[in-house]
């Protein structure tokens, strides 16, 4: 019986499959630059809230210590950190800055507001290889 | 060329100031002469970043540095001959503060003389600046060395009296190291003139030492670690003998030579910046015969900044990095290679991990 069950899914999903396959994945370059569009202005917002005195509370900002996101590595996250004395991803280290340097409170990791701090840090990297873990 | 740094490093390891003397972010510079009761030193203190919150409420992380550092210059033995300081006293050039970095200035025991920074120019043009501590630019005389103090971080002038609508938004677009809407440093034609009929009065073997915010060498633009015009600079002091150019506005350790120009960085109390090069997108022009500081640890805050002593021996400059919780740099000039070397880290195999920046 359990036998039978798994045909059926497997079965369904064919059905499945050609039904997206109808529709077909294709995408033509107003597409792409709609998609990098989309990304770009995420980018910049990151940028603007990278620059701006008000995410934290001391009028510190971001770009202080980190000209251009330098010195932020986001191509080596997540990776272990000392003193939390763990392995973390970019974001937690977002954070340590805006509690710390910042004197400001953390943001979710789904806050729009922390994916386009992300967005920008890892732009200011582009090109450079991946090196998770590295110090 | 560095026993006088080792003394001082012992008394302060022996003068029950450890703890204090093993973490300051100081600079002491030597000149030393051929007649060792010529040579003479000084400190350096520089990029403090005095930034006011609101009323009387400033960031405690960079008001912490500045004091730190006046602390330990405190308590040099020998005492040095006077302090420098090396520009950006303020975040955004306001009298609050200008003013609360120089009441904790104040706190110096010594002589202590000032360069202009942009931090603290391009609210006011210095106009505040000027009441609390004299002209943007002058030279002086101490033990057979001419000292020129220079105002490097002007800029053209259509940027600095046409471009905005007001002064507050001028010194916001300057104060963003890596704004696009800001502007390359200079020095200008009306300094370049005084400095030419100031050193027309110099013999050419008197040993020149140079003060300036910006580097008098191109190194990147985009972050302005940069001077339009140093190459007509670097004519008018090439002249002489035996030229030292000491500049702040970096916040790392920075050295070269250009001909018969030794050029040194001083470190920041407040913040380390990185190396150009960690820009993955910029081409720059770091001197190669810099050995970086090291990497910043995020964790502490004091973490690659620092202060400097300076040895002035036979009219060469030997500077002395105190680094909080990091072993000390001493780059000196070596007289057999003609140019600055690190005492510790200059050859390839000598380098740490952490002096690795990427």
């Amino acid at each position: 019986m359990k036998c039978s069950y798994t045909k059926k899914s497997v079965l369904g999903l064919a059905a499945l499959m050609v039904a997206a396959s109808v529709q077909a994945d294709e995408f033509t370059k107003g597409d792409l630059e709609r998609w990098q569009g989309q990304f770009m202005e995420v980018v910049k917002q990151g940028r603007e809230l990278w620059t701006s005195p008000k995410l934290g509370t001391n009028g510190v900002a971001c770009g202080q210590c980190h000209p251009n996101a330098a010195n932020t590595h986001s191509e080596t996250y997540p990776k272990f950190q000392k003193q939390i004395g763990k392995v973390i991803p970019l974001w937690e280290m977002i954070n340590w800055c805006l509690r710390n340097p910042l004197e400001g409170q953390p943001l979710a990791a789904d806050d729009p507001k922390m994916i386009a701090l992300q967005a920008y840090v890892t732009y200011e990297r582009r090109g450079v290889k991946l090196e998770p873990g590295k110090h | 060329m560095y026993h006088i740094n080792r003394s001082r490093r012992h008394f302060l390891q022996t003068s029950g100031a450890l703890a204090l003397g093993s973490t300051l972010p100081i600079s002491l510079v030597e000149l030393a002469f051929a007649d060792a009761q010529q040579n003479f030193t000084f400190a350096y203190i520089s990029d403090a970043h005095i930034q006011q919150i609101k009323g009387n409420r400033f960031v405690r992380n960079w008001d912490r540095g500045l004091i730190r550092a006046v602390a330990e210059t405190n308590l040099l033995n020998p005492k040095p001959d006077f302090v420098m300081f090396g520009g950006d006293l303020a975040q955004l050039g306001s009298a609050p503060e200008l003013d609360h970095g120089a009441e904790i200035l104040s706190a110096l025991k010594y002589k202590t003389r000032y360069v202009m920074g942009e931090h603290d120019y391009y609210l006011d043009l210095g106009a505040y600046w000027e009441k609390l501590f004299g002209p943007q630019y002058h030279s002086f005389d101490h033990k057979g060395v001419h000292f020129i103090v220079l105002n490097s971080i002007r800029t053209y002038d259509d940027w600095t009296y046409h471009r905005w609508p007001t002064a507050e938004q001028r010194m916001l677009e300057m104060a963003g190291l890596d704004n696009p809407n800001s502007s390359p440093f200079m020095v200008g034609e009306e300094q370049r003139q005084w400095l030419k009929k100031d050193l027309a009065k110099i013999p050419k073997t008197t040993p020149v030492v140079v003060f300036s915010h910006s580097p008098l060498q191109k190194i990147y633009k985009g972050w302005n670690f940069w001077t339009e015009d140093a190459e007509q600079i670097q004519a008018l002091l090439k002249p002489f003998n035996k030229v030292s150019v000491i500049y702040g506005h970096v916040h790392q350790i920075q050295y070269n030579q250009v001909g018969n120009i030794s050029f040194h960085s001083v470190m920041a109390t407040a913040w380390p910046w990185p190396y150009p090069q960690a820009y993955a997108q910029a081409e720059q022009y770091l001197p190669k015969l810099t050995v970086p500081m090291n990497r910043a640890d995020p964790f502490f805050e004091r973490d690659a900044t620092g202060w400097q002593f300076i040895n002035v021996a036979n009219g060469y400059v030997d500077l002395h990095y105190l680094l909080p919780e990091n072993s000390e740099r001493s780059v000196g000039f070596d007289k057999a290679a003609q140019k600055p070397v690190d005492a510790q880290y200059q050859s390839e195999g000598a380098r740490i991990p952490p002096q690795s920046h990427f």
